[in-house]
């Protein structure tokens, strides 16, 4: 986890000596590229934390402070300026990938903000019995009833048409429920971006559940789609 | 300049280039026979060969004059080592079924390491695949250098794009050994993509198809304001055209086989003689619709077969069929449909094949469109003309390219093998590079001092069916109490897509102490005693190197047409030929005498020019007599006879 440091204290540019702000890929007096500085992925982009974002300035900015960043820049500088040319711009990477996504985006605010967000990695997503959202637990156990009966149905080599027909409709149920959670994703952004310090608490709180709550959806349909073949 | 120029370097399965940019444009520098294209064979020279004063490495023949060897010596020859790049000893024992080559066994050291990097045999001599690779490189290099009058020490040098940490580190190593700073590994279609994108203007998502010899990529880019930005790759790093040849060439050898019993499996020689035919028969069907085999046969009996074009296509469709998943797969990475695909560019002699073009056209949706894919530079060029350009925006110097930039992607998700043996994705594949991620560890046991992690590239849930990367040991952690300490340790693909770790245990403070051994590949040490010609860029002996060159080119030239009159071949020739042929001989004995290595070299070119046909007329002959028999005794080299296809090996194209 990158963590905000106090931008208060001045760092001295490796070239000119000038003490500039430790918040800055380049030093604004000399423009020599600096270390990659402690900051969160919104301040490379100049940005306060918001969860709206505007997309194509996103982009923009990325490929600007790319021509200024990017190793092939550097191929002849000096080693310490390679090593710090590399370093940032992974950061710029890592940070691009991470706004420009908004699930990402909305995952990596929150882990800011201190709250536990499920794991994501892949090894680790299988649908986990023990956090089944409490209104869908009829609902999951009878897909999973039906899931089971048709790998078997598969493995013999059967075609159950039936079964097929009634998951295809457990998927667009699922599928719309994605959708509804996505949208109540929207709303809380705006909740927190533009309800003030005051309305930010109960926003994090509701979007940590819907994030949980996707992250089940999104599973579930992955395994429908498995066992549905396609 | 006063760093010398970078040159761009396309490492090629069955041909190597070597290109640099001419003011605005991107030229392939010829070799000293003209050539563009250097065929990626290294010949070990006969022994009697004057081993030249120095370390006393053995002397390599490479390209062109290598190939003849080919059928001559076939085990003293080595083609399509790229195959062997990076691989394991497992995976390349696998490969070897279909391989003329065979893996270097020590009687003395008991069962072979499976993580030593294999070593081919070669003659009496051994090699790793990095090794032959220099051998390659350091010819385009001596190219360049021929060209320039001038060393040339830097490089930027392609590699397919779905090539794995592996692979690019052992291309990275080859540089080395070959006495060139490699500035930059370049995704083979994402320099065919700078190639054609130099008139800017160009805006627009573009798709390059690259199916070459031994390789298939595509790659999905978005243009804009000359920023190339890579959105997804994906790829087969064992698909190709020698998959093409190696299905005629089954036919053939099953034919032969059958009809008039005779296993010419049995003669490397004649194998390679059968493989000549079937590459021809392939580069004609691009263009006629039949084409034939006519092979001369050890018994005197003649196999005759025709090819319709039909067939041939009926033929190769489940190889071309392999390309469309890769495809789709990309197309869903970028998130995109067919439709937004605003160019496609063919990259790859094996493109030249109309099923190819019409596969594309069907994935891409181009007709219905009206589009049609890219196909306005030499298919076999324009990876090389793309890595001219990656190198001159390396080096910064030039107006046309400084707007230019590339991001590219890491083709695999990298991860770490989690309890169970699944694997925890860090980075995911696709992810413009360089990347980072950062992970932290703790201990299992009260006062553990290390923790062993396991780092694997690829897309599969269990890290056994991934490719493993890299073992180590996070050592020196303080002992405490079993999850106190946190040790974070940070992985970071480069943008050449290789990865470096570093490590810190953060409640101490104190950095961890970390090994990391590559699963497969050389040591810095290995790599560093095996670098060729370490006074090869010594700046007083430049000049003296490129007089002893050019002269022994032409000693060479000189020696093979003073034997030529006793050659059966030389009275084939008209006698205008004859005569042009003595002209220029004594030409070149003249310049010869000179200080002037370009005046040599011309020389020597006119002769290599005046007796082109005269080569023409020996080779055929070489092949038909390796055909019947009678220069091969190397019962020895009889190949795995469980195989129905000789060898999966890329062509090294004859003339």
């Amino acid at each position: 986890m990158l963590k905000v440091l106090d931008s208060a204290v001045p760092i001295a540019c490796w070239s000119c000596s000038i003490g500039h702000n430790d918040f800055t890929l380049f030093c604004p007096h000399c423009s020599k590229i600096q270390p990659p500085p402690g900051c969160d992925y919104f301040s490379v982009f100049g940005m306060e934390p918001r969860l709206s974002l505007d997309l194509p300035a996103l982009e923009a900015e990325f490929h600007r402070l790319s021509r200024k960043l990017h190793p092939d820049r550097f191929a002849r500088a000096l080693e310490n300026e390679k090593q710090w040319s590399l370093a940032d711009t992974a950061l710029l990477n890592d940070a691009y990938r991470t706004l420009k996504d908004p699930l990402r985006r909305t995952e990596y605010l929150l882990k800011l903000e201190g709250a536990e967000i499920g794991e994501e990695h892949s090894g680790k997503n299988r649908v986990d019995p023990s956090r089944v959202p409490a209104d869908l637990l009829e609902e999951v156990f009878e897909l999973n009833m039906q899931l089971e009966e048709m790998r078997a149905a598969r493995k013999m080599g059967e075609e159950d048409l039936e079964l097929q027909a009634s998951l295809t409709q457990a998927k667009q149920k699922f599928q719309g429920l994605l959708e509804i959670v996505d949208k109540d994703l929207r709303a809380e952004w705006t909740a927190w971006d533009d309800g003030g310090q005051a309305a930010r608490p109960a926003a994090q709180n509701k979007m940590v559940a819907l994030l949980d709550r996707r992250r089940y959806l999104s599973n579930l349909l992955r395994d429908v789609n498995e066992t549905l073949g396609d | 300049m006063a760093e010398g120029r970078v040159v761009g370097i396309d490492l090629g399965t069955t041909n190597s280039l070597v290109a640099y940019m001419e003011n605005d444009t991107p030229v392939v520098i010829p070799g000293a026979d003209g050539s563009n294209l250097v065929p990626s064979v290294v010949a070990l020279d006969p022994i009697p060969a004057p081993i030249p004063a120095g370390d006393g490495r053995p002397t390599v023949t490479v390209g062109n004059s290598a190939r003849k060897a080919l059928i001559q010596t076939p085990e003293r020859v080595i083609y399509s080592v790229k195959r062997l790049m990076g691989r394991s000893l497992e995976e390349v024992q696998s490969e070897l079924k279909l391989f003329p080559f065979h893996l270097a066994a020590d009687p003395k050291a008991g069962p072979p390491d499976p993580n030593e990097v294999p070593r081919i045999q070669l003659g009496e001599l051994r090699f790793t695949a990095p090794e032959i690779s220099a051998y390659i490189l350091r010819q385009l290099k001596r190219n360049a250098e021929r060209f320039f009058s001038a060393p040339v020490t830097q490089a930027v040098i392609t590699v397919p794009a779905y090539f794995n940490d592996a692979q690019r580190q052992a291309t990275k190593d080859a540089g080395r050994m070959a006495g060139l700073e490699v500035l930059r590994l370049v995704n083979e279609p994402t320099a065919a993509a700078l190639a054609y994108g130099l008139d800017r203007g160009k805006e627009g998502t573009i798709a390059v198809y690259d199916l070459g010899g031994g390789t298939f990529d595509i790659s999905i880019l978005k243009l804009r304001e000359g920023i190339f930005e890579v959105q997804s790759t994906n790829g087969d790093t064992h698909l190709g055209g020698d998959d093409i040849d190696n299905l005629l060439m089954a036919i053939a050898l099953n034919e032969i086989h059958a009809e008039h019993g005779v296993d010419l499996r049995l003669h490397p020689g004649a194998v390679q003689a059968v493989r000549k035919a079937a590459i021809e028969a392939k580069i004609l069907l691009s263009t006629e619709m039949m084409a034939r085999f006519d092979i001369e046969l050890p018994n005197g009996d003649r196999y005759q077969r025709e090819i319709p074009r039909e067939v041939f296509e009926l033929l190769i469709e489940p190889v071309l069929a392999r390309t469309a998943g890769p495809c789709k797969q990309a197309l869903a990475d970028a998130g995109i449909i067919p439709e937004q695909i605003d160019e496609v560019v063919l990259v790859g002699g094996s493109t030249r094949i109309p099923a190819v073009r019409l596969l594309v056209d069907e994935l891409f949706h181009l007709r219905p469109r009206g589009k049609k894919p890219h196909i306005e530079l030499n298919p076999d060029e324009v990876v090389a003309l793309g890595a001219a350009v990656q190198a001159d925006i390396l080096s910064g110097a030039s107006k046309s390219t400084e707007e230019m930039l590339l991001l590219d992607v890491t083709p695999l998700s990298l991860g770490i093998e989690a309890l169970g043996g699944t694997v925890a994705r860090i980075i995911q594949r696709n992810s413009t590079v360089p990347a980072s991620a950062t992970e932290h560890f703790t201990t299992g046991v009260d006062g553990q001092t290390n923790v062993a992690i396991h780092v694997v590239q690829g897309e599969r849930e269990l890290a056994a069916d991934c490719r493993s990367l890299a073992r180590f040991d996070l050592k020196g952690i303080p002992p405490m109490s079993a999850g106190l300490p946190r040790i974070e340790v940070k992985f970071l693909i480069d943008a050449d897509g290789i990865l470096h770790v570093t490590a810190r245990e953060q409640r101490s403070g104190l950095a961890a102490q970390i090994e990391v051994k590559p699963t497969y590949g050389l040591t810095d040490q290995q790599v560093e005693s095996m670098i060729l010609d370490s006074f090869d860029n010594a700046e007083a002996d430049f000049a003296k190197r490129l007089l002893i060159e050019a002269r022994n080119e032409a000693e060479t030239i000189l020696a093979a047409v003073e034997r030529a009159p006793r050659s059966p071949a030389w009275a084939q020739l008209t006698s205008d030929e004859q005569t042009a042929i003595t002209l220029a001989s004594d030409y070149l004995k003249k310049a010869e005498q000179s200080e002037n290595p370009a005046a040599i070299r011309e020389a020597t070119l006119i002769l290599d020019h005046a007796t082109r046909r005269f080569a023409e007329l020996m080779m055929d002959a070489a092949v038909s007599s390796a055909l019947r028999g009678k220069t091969m005794d190397s019962a020895g080299e009889e190949l795995d006879e469980a195989v129905t296809a000789p060898h999966a090996m890329a062509p090294a194209e004859f003339k």
